[in-house]
């Protein structure tokens, strides 16, 4: 308990810090405020601001949510076909690696031409960023169970049905709840990825990457920080409830899971 | 159930290769298993020992020869039999009641018969106390207890275990070694066991076959007539030790052939 308190002084402490090497450095070389605001000004935008931000929170939020849910639907039964058959494993798998090569970035124009502006371009965005992983990690999960396990299962007639619903799907869980934690972070990213090349079809109703555009243009800094700020509470905010989702899951038998038990 | 005369396992002629232009793993493998024997294959690494157990089981197919499980073929033998792997192969996702409790599960037996069966398993394998506890929680002794009690929870009259014990210290391995004949003497079932410790072979068998590599063949065969029932003191008798030496003699002399 006072381990924790210490912790949670320190950490204050850095954070108050790095705000005041902020500040310095304003004071000290003199920065505009267009090219760098105060802590204070970032506060006041974020008041100011605060409705047109919580609505393009709420944008965001529900692009990259539908995005990594539509990723871990789609991606467990692609996961499955490739389990079944190593034939189309070993035709098709290597487009998914591909996939995470390529820059998605990179496509993203395209999908918006071929999709047109608006939320389901950018869903669309979100799920492709976040599906690659839940393929690849799925598929791993799925096609490594212990041969021995699989004999067992035979030996007391279990149908392929039985082998899939209580050894093959169990002991992928771990495997697809790292996709899963990947996908946290690639699903905000991608949403916001998305909102620059589309945005919204219309004004003042975009997530936060048509609003950061959109405080570029005006210059509004200030603004453009709180925006930032709101990105990064975002992204944070899904990958805890992706590890905390992992946890519920899993701690009871699972290693990995356990360890955090272990070291705290 | 079945006529007398019948074999629990006969194989005749057995030979196996993996691939068609491989050399044999298993060659020429006759050997009868009576039903109540406990026949132990002790042989050096690779030479097929847990090959001979997978076919007896069905789980991979014989090039040559026959193989009958209590008349039947491996395959459809499968529901009298059981089979205990080197590692305990528990689901870690499980407790240890639903671990015993998944092949009666699988055979899709009634609930209460099967919660009625596990109980009383884990209170032969004194597991009681951790039935709600994940295998992650266990000792490797432990583990192996749960394994065994899963394999017997279908009541199978014949029991094929793959060096059940080998990952286990010796003392460990000795107290389960005693465990298992005792488990035994209550449910009486065939046993078909694999191991490489010939002193472990000795205590439990009531025959010991030696196998010779490259490729896997049978090179002797030991009937072990130590009195029943095999307690702690058996090991402590001469005539168990002569049994070892004889018995590692043989190995020597079939690794060498
Ligand atoms: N699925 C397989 N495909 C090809 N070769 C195999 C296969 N399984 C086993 N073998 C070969 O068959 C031989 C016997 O293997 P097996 O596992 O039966 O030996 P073992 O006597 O059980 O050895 P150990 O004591 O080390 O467990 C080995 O040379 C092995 O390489
Ligand atoms: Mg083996």
């Amino acid at each position: 308990m006072k381990k924790r308190l210490v912790f949670v002084l320190n950490s204050l402490g850095v954070f108050l810090a790095m705000l005041l090497v902020w500040r310095g450095i304003i004071a000290a070389f003199n920065v505009p405020a267009y090219m760098l605001p105060t802590p204070w000004m970032v506060t006041v935008a974020f008041g100011e601001h605060l409705n047109g931000i919580l609505s393009a929170l709420l944008i965001t939020t529900e692009e990259a949510v539908l995005g990594i849910v539509s990723a871990v639907i789609l991606g467990v039964l692609i996961a499955l076909i490739f389990a079944r058959s190593e034939w189309i494993r070993r035709l098709l798998f290597p487009y998914t690696v591909l996939l995470q090569t390529v820059p998605i970035m990179a496509v993203t124009p395209l999908i918006i031409m071929w999709v047109g502006p608006g939320q389901a371009a950018v869903t669309l965005v979100a799920f492709i960023f976040c599906v690659s992983s839940i393929i690849a990690n799925t598929t791993q999960g799925l096609i490594s169970v212990n041969d021995d396990l699989v004999a067992l299962f035979l030996m007391h007639n279990a149908s392929p049905a039985q082998v899939l619903a209580k050894l093959r799907l169990p002991h992928s869980l771990p495997y697809l709840f790292v996709g899963i934690r990947i996908s946290s972070g690639l699903a905000v990213i991608g949403a916001i990825t998305g909102e620059l090349f589309a945005g919204s079809s219309r004004v003042g109703q975009g997530g936060l990457g048509y609003s950061i555009l959109y405080a570029m243009a005006q210059m509004q800094t200030d603004l453009l920080f709180a925006l930032v700020i709101a990105s990064t509470i975002l992204g944070f905010a899904f990958f805890f409830t992706a590890t905390f989702l992992e946890w519920l899951m899993l701690h009871k038998w699972h290693e990995s899971a356990a360890v955090s038990r272990l070291e705290s | 159930m079945s006529a007398p005369g019948i074999p629990e396992v006969l194989l005749t002629n057995v030979t196996k290769r993996f691939g068609p232009s491989a050399a044999p793993v298993l060659d020429a493998i006759s050997l009868t298993v009576e039903r109540g024997e406990f026949v132990t294959l002790l042989g050096p690494s690779g030479c097929g020992k847990s090959t001979l157990l997978k076919l007896v089981a069905g789980l991979s197919p014989i090039t040559s020869g026959e193989i009958t499980v209590n008349g039947m073929t491996p395959v459809n033998a499968r529901p009298i039999v059981s089979f205990v792997f080197q590692d305990a192969t528990l689901l870690p996702w499980r407790t240890v009641e639903k671990n015993v409790a998944l092949a009666l599960e699988l055979e899709g037996r009634p609930r209460d018969e099967t919660a009625q069966t596990t109980q009383s398993l884990l209170q032969l394998v004194d597991l009681s106390h951790v039935a709600q506890h994940y295998p992650r929680q266990l000792s490797g002794g432990m583990k192996m207890r749960v394994s065994i009690a899963r394999a017997l929870a279908t009541r199978p009259r014949v029991l094929l275990m793959d060096e059940p014990f080998a990952a286990l210290d010796e003392i460990t391995r000795d107290r389960m070694n005693e465990e298992l004949l005792r488990l035994r003497a209550e449910q009486d079932w065939t046993v078909l066991f694999v191991t490489h410790s010939v002193a472990e072979a000795i205590f439990l068998s009531s025959r010991v076959i030696i196998l010779a590599p490259h490729p896997g063949r049978i090179a002797h065969e030991l009937t072990i007539d130590l009195p029943w029932p095999r307690t702690a003191e058996t090991r402590e008798s001469e005539a168990f030790d002569a049994l070892v030496n004889r018995a590692s003699r043989l190995l020597r002399e079939a690794h060498r052939a």
